[in-house]
């Protein structure tokens, strides 16, 4: 029988993994690819709570979390091409613009 | 009845204010700023007046006018009231009349200068202080007005802002004066805390201090009577204000400013502060010999002293200034002896005859300003030796100025000669006095009268010594200026004639004297308490009389010998004294013996705390923070990489560690 | 058999997402992305929550990856820079370990209590999954949907005035 656990660990996986590419990577969409990854991993243990906790609450709340990462995802996106625009590059070495 | 007191000070004080915001922008006009000032002054005088005539036919003499509570804390209750006793009224008078007097002067004196409005509105406050000073019914109202006063001399004598000598004068006239000021605070602290702590009587007031200065009488403080320490500290406040040894220094200097306010400030008013402190306090005074005598020997001591700078001056200012620290001695021989009444007598005798001799010297200086600018000449206009002859061109000051020189020498049926005279009797038969004080004030006497007279010749008589292209552009000054002078010299010839002495009364005729008589509630309780009296023979009083006559002539006739008859005598005296007269004419080194002693070793010190302390230490430890911050942050900075990933790695480890340890707990 | 295509899912969901965060192109790493998405969508079918797997494959995968792959495109994105690829990878590699030791333990350690609501797997196949998601949303989070109706609005107004010509 599959655990709530089971889904659990996947998720630990998944979001570590996700934690990974974003501490590493450079170039931004690729990190931004990371976030999303770590938000799905939330996202499954979400279900798999409510699931086990037969509520539906959890589930709403992957919905809200959807809807902040299509958000997210509208501006992120929008942002990196501004950044391009004017840097020629989405590398985050470049956003330096913070350090003296 | 008497519930309008707070008038008399209140109109000075609108007039500064009107003067003071209104003058710079809106009123400008010269004739508008004086006559709110004098205006102000003169609407005081008035009141005074008012409540000097009621008071003369009242028969309780002393009323005390409390405006509203000041503090209120604990035992200490401290009004803002007025006391009006005889004393006080007799101030009044004098300073509000002769404060108008020369604020009429200084329309005429102060015209086409450049912070007119400034001047009035400074006069005002003074004539304020002054009255607060005068009127103050406890210690601390007294003390407002004794700051204030302070306050405005400083700002008065810095008046010509852009004089460097000026503002250096000022700035000794307040630190001097700030020495004084607290030996009257400590003063005002160790009565009122023995009369509270050990007696109960928690209080400031004049009228309940001397209604309760007997329970202080067996008191021992610092191995000498409290009233003793007591008043010797408010002695010292009286030397700083009114100019005695060993803190005179600043009045010579004083003369920075512009003439009315020496007349005003540092003649007749303000430094008389101090003769008028002991009279209020007189029943503290009379309860310690010893500090009477200390003050009479400071008195005498400085009266001689400064007699003989006075000899020396070559600047008219400075000569008056010099007798003024001389006559104040003279009071504070008064004060000293036990003749309270002497005191404040010759206190307002000098207060007519020495205004009358400075405003006389402004309108020389006037005049003599006037004509060497006119000729564009660089002279010193208050050098008696650019002087001379000035007679002629100068009628009305001349006599004027020479009537006060008689008055202040003593000649009889003068003002002076009645005050000086009393004050002299005292010394010599009064059960406080001595005969060397006495001596020394006959020979201080005689002094004087050499001097003012040889600044008389020296500025009216002889040949004039004025450059030949200014000596035609000198007249008399304008009726603003000589109408005070001659009500001054008019009140120097008269003045006198309130206070003839008993002995001189009887033989006129049963002339009573009317300021002792007046000023008797004041004194004469703390006189008959103490055996505070003068004793002695009709005939030995007209004796001393005659002596102080012959005297005050003898110098006269000298001054008259050397300066008229051979104008060579005093260049050869000079010449075989020179190193006396050096001295002389230096003022016996004193400024030079301060500046060794006091001054330069504060200034050490100050440069010790500066570049020693201050610098190294102080600066050391604000740099040093500085400088580790500086270190620390160059340090840290390498964690600053502006790179994101680095921060959100910092962010992830420290979620974890937070993780950890909420699992792990 | 239910549990070794959980595992099979699993490995695969691993193994994409092992392709996000290795692969040069970015292109590579979105299409390993979208390889997650599907394998998430299947572990939610798998918990009986077939709407939530319908939503992550038209919205994930869908509109939000195609959004990515488009920015990608329009970029014109090549592969990173190899040399500074490896900067930072051992603090990253240890902070990213102990992210998930922790998670585990806390997984391991955590004691998950019972069933607390009333949707059984039963009432969700009878009644509809979609119905049990409407009726909880538009009555009892009636309001923080409509606030991230307004969040949705914002987002858009923000990209349009960010992604113009002149900013």
């Amino acid at each position: 029988m599959i655990s709530v656990y089971h889904y659990m660990s996947v998720a630990a996986i998944l979001f570590a993994m996700g934690t990974y590419g974003v501490l590493t990577r450079r170039n931004a969409i690729v990190i931004f690819m990371c976030i999303e990854l770590m938000l799905n991993s939330v996202n499954l243990t979400f279900i798999a709570l409510s699931r086990h906790l037969q509520s539906m609450d959890g589930q709403i709340f992957v919905f809200f979390v959807m809807t902040v990462a299509a958000a997210e995802a509208a501006v992120g996106l929008a942002l990196m091409i501004t950044f391009y625009r004017n840097r020629d590059s989405i590398d985050v070495d470049d956003m330096n613009l913070l350090k003296l | 009845m008497y519930d309008k007191l707070w008038l008399i000070p209140f109109f000075p004080l609108l007039g500064c204010i009107i003067n003071g915001l209104l003058g710079k922008r809106f009123i400008k006009n010269e004739k508008v700023i004086g006559a709110i000032g004098t205006g102000a002054v003169f609407l005081s005088f008035l009141v005074s007046c008012k409540y000097f005539i009621q008071l003369l036919g009242d028969s309780v003499k002393s009323h005390e006018n409390i405006v509203a509570s000041w503090i209120s804390v604990g035992n200490l209750q401290v009004d803002w009231g007025f006391l009006l006793d005889p004393l006080s009224a007799l101030m009044l008078m004098v300073v509000c009349g002769v404060g108008s007097l020369i604020h009429l002067y200084s329309i005429g004196y102060m015209h086409g200068e450049e912070g007119f409005y400034r001047y009035f509105s400074y006069l005002n406050l003074f004539v304020f202080s002054m009255l607060m000073l005068v009127l103050g019914n406890n210690a601390l109202v007294m003390f407002v007005g004794w700051e204030g006063v302070g306050l405005c001399s400083y700002l008065l004598i810095g008046y010509y802002i852009e004089k460097q000598s000026a503002g250096d004068a000022a700035k000794k006239a307040f630190v001097m004066n700030r020495v004084g000021d607290f030996g009257f605070l400590l003063g005002l602290f160790i009565i009122f805390w023995t009369l509270g702590s050990k007696h109960g009587v928690w209080t400031i007031n004049f009228v309940e201090i001397s209604e309760n200065a007997h329970l202080m009488s067996g008191d021992m403080m610092l191995g000498a009577g409290v009233t003793t320490v007591a008043t010797l500290c408010f002695f010292l406040g009286a030397t700083g204000k009114s100019a005695q040894l060993p803190l005179y220094t600043w009045l010579p200097d004083a003369m920075e400013g512009p003439t009315p306010v020496s007349a005003l400030i540092h003649a007749a008013t303000m430094v008389t502060a101090g003769v008028y402190m002991i009279g209020r306090m007189n029943v503290l005074f009379a309860m310690s010999p010893t500090t009477m005598f200390v003050v009479a020997m400071v008195g005498a001591l400085t009266a001689i002293f400064a007699a003989t700078i006075g000899f020396a001056q070559n600047d008219i200012k400075r000569v008056l200034a010099y007798s003024t620290v001389s006559q104040l001695g003279f009071m504070f021989i008064a004060m000293g002896v036990g003749a309270f009444t002497a005191g404040i007598f010759h206190l307002m005798t000098h207060a007519f005859f020495k205004a009358c001799l400075f405003l006389g010297s402004g309108s020389v200086i006037h005049a003599m300003h006037h004509a060497l600018h006119h000729a564009h000449l660089d002279d010193d206009a208050q050098d008696m030796r650019n002087m001379g002859g000035l007679r002629k061109k100068m009628p009305v000051t001349w006599a004027t100025f020479g009537i006060s020189c008689l008055a202040i020498s003593g000649l009889p049926f003068f003002s002076g000669f009645f005050s000086k005279d009393e004050i002299l009797w005292w010394a010599f038969a009064s059960t406080r006095g001595s005969m060397l004080v006495w001596g020394i004030a006959v020979i201080a006497a005689f002094m004087t009268a050499f001097y003012m007279f040889r600044c008389l010749y020296m500025t009216f008589y002889g040949e004039q010594r004025t450059n030949p292209k200014a000596k035609d552009h000198i007249h008399e000054s304008p009726w603003l200026i000589t109408l005070p002078l001659v009500v001054l010299a008019f009140l120097a010839t008269v003045g006198g004639l309130i206070g003839i002495p008993h002995v001189l009364g009887n033989l006129l005729g049963h002339i009573p004297n009317k300021l002792e008589h007046f000023l008797a509630p004041v004194f004469e309780h703390s006189q008959k308490l103490h055996q505070i009296e003068a004793h002695g023979s009709a005939a030995t009083e007209f004796g001393l009389m005659g002596f102080s006559v012959v005297v005050a002539l003898a110098g006269i006739v000298l001054a008259t010998i050397m300066y008229i008859r051979n104008p060579e005598l005093p260049g050869r005296f000079t010449a075989k004294f020179s190193q006396l007269h050096r001295a002389v004419f230096n003022k016996w080194y004193v400024d030079e013996a301060y500046d060794a002693l006091f001054v330069n070793s504060t200034k050490n010190l100050g440069i010790f705390c500066w570049k020693g302390f201050d610098v190294k230490v102080v600066d050391g430890i604000v740099n040093g923070v500085a400088k580790l911050v500086g270190a620390l942050a160059a340090t840290l900075r390498h964690t600053q990489t502006g790179l994101f990933q680095n921060y959100a790695l910092t962010m992830v480890l420290g979620t974890v560690v937070m993780l950890a340890i909420f699992i792990l707990n | 058999m239910e549990i070794i295509f959980f595992y099979l899912v699993a490995l695969v969901a691993v193994v994409s997402g092992f392709l996000v965060i290795r692969c040069q192109s970015p292109v590579n790493s979105a299409l390993g992305l979208v390889n997650t998405f599907f394998c998430l969508a299947i572990f939610y079918v798998m918990l009986h929550a077939p709407f939530m797997a319908a939503v992550q494959v038209m919205v994930y995968a869908g509109a939000i990856m195609v959004l990515i792959l488009f920015v990608i495109m329009l970029l014109n994105l090549g592969t990173e820079a190899r040399k500074r690829y490896t900067h930072g990878i051992v603090w990253s590699s240890l902070a990213s370990l102990l992210v998930l030791f922790n998670v585990i333990y806390f997984i391991k350690r955590g004691r998950v209590t019972g069933a607390e609501g009333d949707i059984t797997t039963f009432m969700v196949e009878s009644v509809g999954h979609t119905e049990l998601i409407g009726k909880a949303m538009f009555t009892e989070f009636l309001l923080p949907f409509e606030i991230a109706s307004v969040l949705l609005l914002v987002a858009i107004v923000g990209a349009v005035v960010l992604a113009k010509k002149q900013v």
